[in-house]
């Protein structure tokens, strides 16, 4: 449980609501009024159990994981040269995984428990699995045929009530070649046509015909918002508001009122319950999450600009930006970014699409690193480029040595692992290697930094999740049977996947 | 001005061979010896030994210097939306040698490009940010017509980047090329060989149309004149088509029309890639294309490049995003390709030679050998590696200065931006 995301008394009843099996837990905490018997017995000489789905709090999990992992072994990665994803870089390194999560990671003189399945990993290169905070597989899959677009609900400009998983179609071949691409976590993300596009939802990347049966257990969801030329574009070119940057701004300004005023109401039903409990409203349930820290920010932003103005409009109603996302200008605020301990996600080589991507340059991930406190992650936001994440890595570590700075590769490959983990809320879990992690573990046919190196092998949570060099472990989805080339090799070479 | 220059030393691979410690000789904006003698005496020397010496990269389908921002209209003229003029339109007119995407791309190491007229279905395939959601994001400004107009090759360096126009006609097949024609691939076959007939009756009855009295023809007269070359097999026709049994449709028809046809894309083409190479036909593909985008293209595989150059197919590997101001990625998109069963020559070949030959340009660029260009980039290592940078590039024998506005961009903001003068003053 990641429960030091979640704060403030609100939150407790929610923690406690979270887990029948909590009670215990909510006794502790003072405020909490768990939803059960016990409640009516309590200050109140009301009972106040409603009937299932009126009170949100109650049930903050109605579309829970039924994720159950990988068949696993204990395993031992010996002789690569292992970089930890928080900043180590070990020759010859060793990795200890058992029952599903790192155990130890060391050098060569590091012990190998008996029983564990050594793999040699000599020549090679390890790391933590790859994390993409901003995708839109499922909801944006392959075909992207008529059907199959259901990323924008861009019927209005708020629809904070939508959640990403809802939309997501578990068979997108994409999420194979993700996963041949190192790619173990994913956030998958409302599109940007709205101010508040929906819930985004964090996933393991595992085949599977449900979408709960990727759900990572426990992550915090994401709200994602959108500054700029999308929403204003969209709706403004509907004659409906937003039409300008200003417009966008009394839209966020307007939904939090909106929200504080909810939350505040619920917050006193919960607190006395007086009179008529609330009628719960989806749209202004998710936004009141954000206020009560339960839900995170992801916020796509280009401009430096705006992004300065999304902080004071984040201070304006008491709530985080936990991350920027496209942040193209990330690099001229980041000394701003990094006092606010705020995440900023961007690629290494778009720019120039769009006006407002127009100042996109490849330093970007290096001089927004560079403040202490900072918080860089390359992003794809793309089917394609979520395969290649170590590249586009390469690409901005190149830039900044090229501009003269000093940055290794053990740092580097924080911006897809570590510093990801972060901007979503999982980095107690996953995104380095780092004893009692989720073993989220690549290793790569040479340094991942280099265009040729692959990804052999890809564990999630221990289990091979796939193989390069065994077909056994290269799935393939339900849509992706007999289709034109199906199990046809090109050119006699091992396909691996796709 | 052209520079005389020996680069010594480097790992030179010239588009064709590698030459280890190997001496490159530019006279007068030409390449004049390649080989592994010493430096003419008195002449500027570049101490290249560690570092790899290529040809300038050739970007194809790009839209360098035809478009500033991709979503901004007035500075794109890659595209032309009036149903009264198709075939006829010539992108050239509209290149600007000031562009701020050509110093990007240089950067890249490359040096000469491909200039395609946007069509239906062009522009990168995907819609990345949703910026296509509107209709008006990169790519959003395509061409209707059959014919999408006439590419024009541009060096990357200079006043007048024009090489040459009109080198090749453009038109769209498959998924994009059907919605064109009506809806039905049925269509626009029938159109086009119905087209093709016009342009000979026209071809043949030039007075008689010009007095008016030959039936009417549905093209323009400057379309049916764009046209005569294709028609005659002197210009070569970009056709893009992904799907297999669509590339089979096109290989019949420019066999029966006599059309000399240029693929582009071919996502499905490992499936007939004997086919291909027994027309003749080279491909201008996109080896990172892996995904069932859409019905055309559910065989897609990154092995696609290594099984069409295996079969004997002259291929051309493209940048991303329409290879403007992506076209730097062509190398990496080139490194892909090797990692996934191309051979690193056939790779590097793949964005030198092999687009210079396939747009009749043999020996004049693209590769260096005595009598090319001076197009001729000094890298730090592999060029095809992320970690490798340019350290000097020419073109036509200039040296270009390694510059570009997003380093102007870096190094205003490099130190933080948050000292007492706004950095909008010059410091």
């Amino acid at each position: 449980m990641l429960l030091n995301r979640l704060r403030g008394p609100s939150l407790a009843v929610l923690t406690c609501a979270l887990g029948a099996l909590a009670l215990s837990a909510c006794a502790t905490t003072g405020d909490a009024k768990p939803r059960t018997e016990t409640a009516s017995t309590a200050s109140s000489s009301k009972d106040r159990t409603m009937a299932p789905g009126l009170d949100g709090w109650a049930n903050a999990d109605p579309y829970p994981s039924t994720y159950r992992g990988l068949p696993r072994e204990n395993l031992a990665l010996v002789g690569a040269t292992v970089l930890t994803g928080a900043g180590q870089k070990i020759e010859g390194g060793v990795v200890i995984v058992t029952d599903g999560r790192i155990a130890a990671v060391g050098g060569a003189d590091t012990p190998v428990p008996s029983g564990h399945k050594v793999v040699d990993a000599r020549g090679r290169y390890v790391t933590p699995g790859v994390i993409d905070i901003h995708s839109h597989l499922g909801v944006y899959p392959s075909p992207g045929v008529m059907g199959m677009s259901d990323g924008n609900e861009a019927t209005n400009p708020n629809t904070a009530q939508v959640w990403a998983e809802h939309s997501i179609w578990p068979q997108d071949p994409g999420f194979n070649t993700a996963r041949a691409g190192g790619v173990t976590t994913l956030q998958i993300l409302p599109g940007s046509a709205n101010l508040f596009g929906g819930r985004g939802v964090t996933v393991r990347n595992v085949p599977s015909v449900t979408m709960q049966g990727m759900k990572f257990p426990n992550a915090p969801y994401g709200l994602k918002m959108a500054c700029g030329e999308n929403p204003s574009r969209v709706y403004g070119g509907r004659n409906t508001s937003p039409a300008t940057g200003m417009g966008n701004v009394a839209g966020y300004r307007a939904a939090f009122i909106a929200a504080r005023d909810y939350k505040a109401k619920w917050d006193k039903w919960r607190d006395d319950g007086q009179g008529t409990p609330p009628t719960r409203n989806l749209q202004l349930e998710t936004l009141a999450g954000v206020l009560d820290g339960s839900i995170l920010i992801q916020n796509h932003c280009y401009r430096a600009d705006e992004m300065a103005v999304m902080l004071d409009v984040a201070k304006e109603f008491g709530y985080k930006v936990t991350t920027f996302h496209h942040a193209v200008e990330a690099y001229k605020i980041a000394p701003l970014l990094a006092r606010e301990g705020v995440c900023a996600a961007m690629w290494t080589g778009w720019w120039g699409f769009k006006m407002e991507a127009l100042d996109g340059i490849e330093e970007n991930a290096a001089l927004t690193d560079a403040p202490e406190g900072s918080c860089a992650v390359i992003h794809s936001d793309d089917a394609e480029l979520t395969q290649r994440l170590n590249q586009e890595a390469a690409a901005a570590l190149s830039a900044g040595r090229r501009a003269g700075m000093n940055i290794s590769e053990e740092h580097a490959i924080s911006w897809i692992t570590l510093n990801a983990a972060r901007s979503i809320g999982i980095d107690k879990e996953t995104g380095s290697l780092e004893p009692g992690k989720r073993a989220d573990v690549v290793i790569w046919s040479a340094d991942p930094f280099s265009i040729y190196a692959r990804a052999d092998q890809v564990f999630i949570d221990g289990g091979l999740a796939f193989d390069r060099t065994n077909p056994a472990f290269q799935p393939v989805s339900d849509f992706e049977l007999g289709q034109p080339g199906f199990g046809q090799s090109a050119a006699g070479v091992a396909q691996g996947a796709r | 001005m052209a520079q005389d220059v020996a680069i010594t030393g480097g790992r030179v691979l010239t588009g064709t061979s590698v030459i280890e410690n190997g001496t490159v000789v530019v006279r007068n904006g030409r390449v004049v010896s390649v080989g592994t003698g010493a430096a003419p005496a008195g002449l500027r020397t570049i101490d290249a030994r560690g570092q790899v010496v290529t040809p300038g990269f050739v970007a194809v389908d790009s839209g360098l210097g035809g478009s500033e921002v991709g979503s901004v209209r007035g500075s794109n003229d890659l595209s032309n939306n009036a149903n009264t003029l198709s075939a006829a339109f010539d992108l050239s007119y509209g290149l600007d040698p000031w562009s701020f995407t050509l110093p990007v791309a240089r950067l890249g190491g490359v040096t000469r490009a491909v200039v395609t007229p946007q069509h239906a279905g062009s522009g990168g395939g995907h819609s990345h940010d949703d910026s296509d959601f509107a209709g008006a994001g990169h790519g959003g400004f395509q061409s209707p017509g059959l014919f999408a107009g006439q590419a024009a090759v541009i060096k990357l360096g200079g006043a007048d980047i024009l090489v040459k126009p009109r080198v090749a006609m453009v038109a769209p097949f498959g998924e994009a090329g059907k919605g064109v024609a009506g809806g039905a691939r049925g269509a626009e076959f029938v159109l086009f060989k119905e087209t093709l007939a016009e342009v000979r009756l026209y071809a043949r009855n030039k007075a008689a149309y010009d007095r008016a009295a030959l039936r009417d023809l549905s093209l323009s007269r400057a379309d049916l004149e764009a046209l005569i070359p294709v028609a005659n097999g002197s210009m070569p026709l970009i056709v893009s088509v992904n799907r297999a049994s669509d590339i089979q449709q096109v290989l019949r028809l420019a066999r029966e029309e006599g059309v000399k046809v240029i693929l582009d894309g071919a996502a499905e083409g490992w499936l007939v890639a004997d086919e291909i190479s027994a027309a003749k036909v080279p491909v201008l593909l996109h080896p990172i294309t892996n995904l069932p985008g859409n019905f055309e293209m559910r065989a897609a595989r990154m092995q696609n490049a290594a099984a069409l150059n295996a079969a004997g197919v002259v291929i051309a590997i493209k940048g991303n995003e329409g290879s403007t101001h992506r076209a730097r990625d062509i190398r990496y998109n080139a490194g892909n390709a090797v990692s996934h069963g191309l051979p690193f020559a056939a790779a590097i070949a793949a964005i030198t030679v092999n687009p210079a030959r396939i747009f009749g340009f043999d020996g004049q660029f693209g590769e260096l050998k005595p009598g090319a260009a001076g197009d001729v980039v000094v890298w730090s290592g592999d060029p095809l590696e992320p970690l490798s940078q340019p350290s000097a590039v020419f073109i036509d024998g200039v040296e270009q200065p390694l510059e570009a506005r997003n380093l102007l961009l870096r190094d205003r903001y490099r130190t933080g931006g948050e000292g007492a003068m706004p950095v909008a003053y010059p410091q």
